[in-house]
């Protein structure tokens, strides 16, 4: 478990270890139609990106109305509930990609985190509950503060575990919690929290905006906050923290020789997932209006894991549309919904094979200053000498 | 690739060599002590078992502060065991080490290496999935004191060394000559590039103490004269260094003092001269075939 591999493992002949890595960066050329896509983006000056984020955003805004054929829902589902839905889905892609996609810890159990973060929202505000009452709006605080210290309580005995081990261990812990809420007569089991608190204001008519059976506002709402958390993950990306965060998924060892605090890093990685889970789950649990035992099972997180491995871990934009996608697709074909978890096999299998670094690959950018570097990089120009053109042309492609 | 010799540098990475010095704003925040004779570091009586195999039996060397020191033996003398229990990687099962006086023992590897001791390791061991420059930053970062909530909210701090970070990092990419790679991912570099990369990286931590460990392993001779270049011109910036290396040549090209170790113990510590003329290191070492060590 300690970096023995470092030491009596045998070491490979320098010349073929040599020649390893002159052939990998042959083949590490990528293609795809997202990396020319990424390129043109890079390019564009800051403003321009700022425009077409504009774009993008009031598009995302308007999609409850964009309730047509190709888009909408069969009959049966409703179209701002199944837009409403995505958007959960794709905050828990952005937190839980927080853990597996720039840590590369293997979480899976981070349903419990979104049951941790719903049953705060329901217990602070359902008149079934023993509680206080709060103010809706305010269990979303709350629940990502005690989300994070249920991360924290679930990192600090496990996080010294590596790979497979914290993989089993995390499955453990969601399924602890659902057990606890099951058992614990406070949590009320099967018969669970009515009546889930919800953000004030009223409309034209003295009727509440945010009503069960009015996805729209709530998905304005979700969406909202998807776009802090995105800012703020992208702050923590482009930082000393993403970056040892990414230094901890490439090796771990060495990350720790180079002198990021590994552990710590590791327990506030899960801290920030476990804080984003919360959220989303506070906000699913105002949207449905009732919270019991029976919506946090272990497919649940096996889904929420499939979401960010099927966008592309390590990419937030790639983990958001994962969860957009694995939402979105039961509800567009509720022929196959029965059917979801084997499609999604299927598919994850098939992407493995053929395109292993998910919708949207990874390539994270890591410095907050980064088009400063750019003035003290020579211009390349072709190369003679025959070592350096394949490692030259492998990424001016 | 084959190891036959070239007579010009195979690679685009070696540009920078004449002007060695570290660029504006790369230079050490730290106050560099540059005076040679101080004792840096202290070896005391290091021990290291596994299992029943002692892989290191009591060794003592000093490391002097300013000096490229060696560190040589035959395969399986115990050398990058050595490194491994002077870096906190491995326990030692008795012995110490110290550090400007200080005890490493027990402290953990990055706060050893924020008290001043980086590594390169034998088999590189880079992000590849990060760009050259990122990589260096890594290292950078061992340095940095932004938090958490700091880097979340871009607090002052965090923008100061952010911005700081990349003037130093490109230095230091130009410093080893690779510079125009800073914006590639590591693992897409050529062999010699992430070998100049690890020491970049390692650099980046500000060391006192830079130990490379085989840092040559693979090197064609005219790449091996390169290196030798670049570690005495790490040496100008008042770096002290270790040095593992199989090759003799470059051993005796480089470093101002030597230490022999056989099966775990160490057999001579002495100048490079009095090393080649010694009949134990002669026998234990430099009677096989040099070629094969390479």
């Amino acid at each position: 478990m300690s970096l023995s591999s470092d030491g009596p493992k045998i070491m490979p002949d320098a010349e073929s270890a040599r020649e390893a890595i002159e052939t990998e960066s042959i083949a590490v050329r990528r293609h795809g139609p997202f990396v020319h896509l990424r390129e043109r983006w890079n390019e564009l000056p800051r403003q321009a990106q700022w425009a077409w984020l504009l774009i993008v955003v009031a598009i995302a805004f308007a999609l409850p109305y964009l309730n047509f054929f190709p888009l909408t829902t069969e009959p049966g589902n409703d179209w701002p509930i199944a837009c409403f839905s995505m958007a959960v889905y794709a905050l828990v892609g952005v937190g839980l990609n927080i853990v597996i996609g720039y840590a590369g810890l293997l979480d899976l159990g981070y349903v419990a985190f979104f049951a941790v973060g719903s049953y705060t929202a329901a217990m602070f505000t359902s008149p079934d509950s023993p509680l206080a009452k709060i103010p809706y709006l305010w269990t979303l605080p709350l629940a990502i503060a005690i989300t994070m210290f249920f991360g924290v309580l679930l990192g600090v005995p496990t996080l010294r575990l590596r790979g497979d081990y914290l993989a089993i261990v995390t499955l453990g812990f969601g399924e602890i919690v659902r057990i606890l809420a099951t058992i614990i007569p406070a949590m009320n089991g099967q018969v669970g929290f009515q009546n889930v608190g919800h953000p004030p204001g009223t409309d034209a008519h003295g009727l509440p905006v945010f009503v069960v059976s009015n996805g729209t506002p709530w998905y304005w709402l979700t969406l909202a906050v998807i776009i802090i958390v995105l800012l703020l993950a992208g702050n923590l990306e482009r930082s000393r923290v993403g970056r040892a965060w990414v230094a901890i998924r490439e090796d771990e060892d060495a990350a720790e020789i180079m002198g990021v605090p590994t552990f710590k890093y590791k327990v506030w990685a899960f801290a920030m997932g476990a804080g984003v889970g919360g959220l989303s789950g506070a906000l699913f649990a105002g949207q449905v209006g009732f919270v019991n035992n029976q919506k946090f099972d272990v497919q649940t997180s096996i889904l929420f894991v499939a979401a960010v491995v099927l966008g592309g871990a390590g990419n937030k934009v790639g983990a958001l549309l994962g969860g957009a996608i694995v939402a979105y697709i039961p509800v567009r074909f509720t022929a196959i919904a029965d059917y979801k978890y084997l499609i999604f096999g299927v598919v994850l299998v098939l992407l493995m094979i053929f395109r292993s670094q998910g919708l949207v690959p990874a390539k994270m950018r890591l410095l907050a200053f980064a088009r400063r570097a750019m003035h003290w990089v020579p211009p390349t120009e072709p190369k003679s000498a025959p070592e350096s053109a394949n490692a030259t042309e492998g990424s001016a492609s | 690739m084959s190891d036959a010799v070239q007579a010009v540098p195979a690679s685009d990475d070696i540009e920078t060599f004449d002007e060695p010095a570290l660029v504006e704003g790369a230079e050490s925040e730290r106050e560099v002590a540059v005076e040679v004779g101080e004792n840096l570091v202290e070896v005391r009586n290091l021990t290291m078992k596994f299992g029943g195999l002692l892989a290191l039996d009591d060794v003592s060397f000093d490391i002097k502060r300013g000096e490229i020191l060696g560190l040589i033996g035959p395969n399986g003398a115990g050398k990058t065991t050595c490194f491994n229990a002077m870096t906190g990687v491995y326990k030692p099962t008795s012995g110490d080490v110290l550090l400007e006086g200080v005890s490493l023992k027990g402290r953990k590897q990055h706060k050893i290496t924020r008290m001043g001791l980086a590594r390169t390791f034998q088999n590189i061991r880079l992000f590849g999935d990060m760009t050259a420059l990122e990589n260096v930053v890594v290292g950078l970062d061992a340095r940095h004191r932004t938090s958490v909530p700091g880097a979340l909210l871009r607090l002052p701090r965090h923008v100061r060394e952010e911005a700081s970070s990349i003037d130093r990092g490109m230095a230091l990419l130009e410093f080893v000559g690779i510079a125009q790679h800073a914006e590639k991912r590591a693992r897409e570099l050529s062999y010699g590039s992430q070998r100049r990369l690890e020491i970049a990286r390692a650099l980046a931590t500000d060391p006192k103490l830079l130990c490379l460990d085989e840092p040559a392993a693979g090197f064609n001779p005219a790449e091996k004269e390169e290196l030798m270049a670049l570690i005495r011109a790490i040496r100008e910036e008042g770096y002290t260094v270790l040095l593992i290396e199989h090759d003799m040549k470059l051993v005796m090209g480089v470093t101002d003092r030597i230490v022999v170790l056989e099966f775990g113990r160490k057999l001579a510590d002495d100048v490079p001269k009095a090393i080649r003329n010694d009949p134990r290191v002669i026998a234990a070492y430099l009677g096989e075939p040099e070629d094969d060590a390479a």
